[in-house]
């Protein structure tokens, strides 16, 4: 009982998280505003160029989950906490959503621009290959039934899968690839720049926000299985 | 950690692995790092530029290789019945040309100066045969400057969707 006290688990409260989704919502209104009504069409590919604004801020953001998911991750395996396995967990089901909308997203712009839906360059090769290990993280974890196991298998899967984003970010620079290097704001029109980091802020907003209430559903889970444990035990609902 | 009787049994177990796991997790970011970063570097090359394509020789000749490189301004000559397009693509700097033939519509955003990707052959004749044309767009977003109007690929697009 007394080891165990370090880490209770209790059901967790939303507090002032949810003001992180009213920003995403004002970020994101106002970015359209930014990304429609003042941004100019490209010179080459006109109106496409607006993908820019979503295809590289979910690419952005999944480095911010996935960097969570390593440093949960890390945490889990020094700490043993069962919350640094659900913040892991949580951040990693965002970091998939956004890496599959990347990959979808990358894939719209480039059958009108490159002409082709799909190449197998180092980029979009080494993108999918993330896409698809988190994509078993997170089978692993629906698939390990015994909590303790799961949370070590996953903190060892979600490490390996996060190496990936800088192999991912650098696969440009590294290799010869048909995706071209990262624009900065000398190679993108400021009104672009503008636009482009508005866009970036509302989707970390969201993140968040999402981050936020998968784990408070996580969090709420496990505290139910634990109780409902306990009383299959015979043991005490309040320890 | 549930259960008083749970938690007694299972909290001095959970101590022990936990040097290992790390030295374990450690040794294997390692092992994945140095796989990637050693074998991958110089072998994951899309495409070869006209230069190296030329230094290779014969040996190029007629085998399925990717040839890159930027459309050299002025030698696009396009047949719309035939569907086929001829043009030159050159080095970054400039040399290495080699003509290219390729058959169907180009991709909207092909023109002059342009970075292509051709799938295809290089044949004996000294014409590369492509048989996939892909662009490859540099990093650069502009604005049209004044009087200019930007491309309505899109539209085009649409119309030309059947081809």
């Amino acid at each position: 009982m007394t080891a165990a006290a370090a880490f209770t688990l209790e059901v967790p409260k939303s507090g002032r998280w949810p003001i992180f989704g009213w920003f995403a919502v004002l970020f994101l209104a106002g970015a359209q505003i930014t990304a429609f009504a003042i941004s100019p069409p490209d010179r080459d590919m006109g109106d496409l160029q607006k993908i820019l604004y979503v295809h590289v801020p979910a690419a952005w953001n999944m480095g911010i989950c996935y960097l969570l998911v390593a440093i949960y991750s890390f945490r889990y395996l020094w700490k043993r906490d069962d919350r640094d396995d659900l913040i892991a967990a949580s951040a990693a089901e965002v970091g998939t959503l956004l890496n599959g909308l990347t990959l979808v997203l990358g894939m719209i712009w480039a059958r009108p621009t490159w002409g082709v839906w799909w190449v197998w360059d180092a980029r979009l090769t080494s993108t999918l290959i993330m896409f698809l290990v988190f994509a078993g993280y997170l089978a692993l974890r629906a698939f390990v039934e015994e909590p303790d196991r799961r949370a070590l298998w996953s903190a060892v899967a979600g490490i390996m899968g996060a190496i990936n984003y800088p192999i991912v970010y650098m696969s440009v620079r590294w290799w010869r690839t048909i995706h071209q290097v990262q624009s900065t704001p000398s190679t993108l029109d400021p009104t672009y720049t503008f636009s482009l980091r508005l866009n970036a802020v509302a989707v970390l907003f969201i993140l968040i926000y999402f981050i936020r209430r998968r784990y408070e559903a996580a969090l709420t889970e496990r505290v139910t299985e634990q109780l409902s444990q306990a009383a299959a035990l015979g043991g005490p609902l309040h320890a | 950690m549930t259960s008083p009787e749970l938690g007694s049994t299972l909290a001095p177990a959970k101590k022990r692995p936990k040097a290992g796991i790390i030295a374990m997790v450690v040794v294997l970011v390692a092992a994945f790092g140095w796989l990637m970063m050693g074998n991958l570097d110089k072998n994951v090359v899309f495409f070869l530029t006209p230069n190296e394509l030329l230094a290779k020789g014969t040996e190029a000749i007629d085998v399925p290789v990717r040839l890159g490189g930027q459309v050299k301004a002025g030698t696009v000559t396009w047949d719309e019945k035939a569907l086929d397009l001829r043009f030159d693509v050159v080095d970054t700097d400039g040399k290495g040309t080699i003509h290219v033939q390729s058959k169907g519509a180009p991709p909207q955003m092909f023109r002059d100066g342009m970075g292509v990707v051709c799938e295809g052959r290089f044949g004996a004749d000294s014409v590369f045969q492509s048989t996939m044309l892909i662009i490859k767009h540099s990093n650069e977003y502009r604005a049209p400057k004044a009087g200019e109007k930007p491309q309505e690929m899109y539209k085009s697009l649409m119309k030309g969707s059947g081809s």
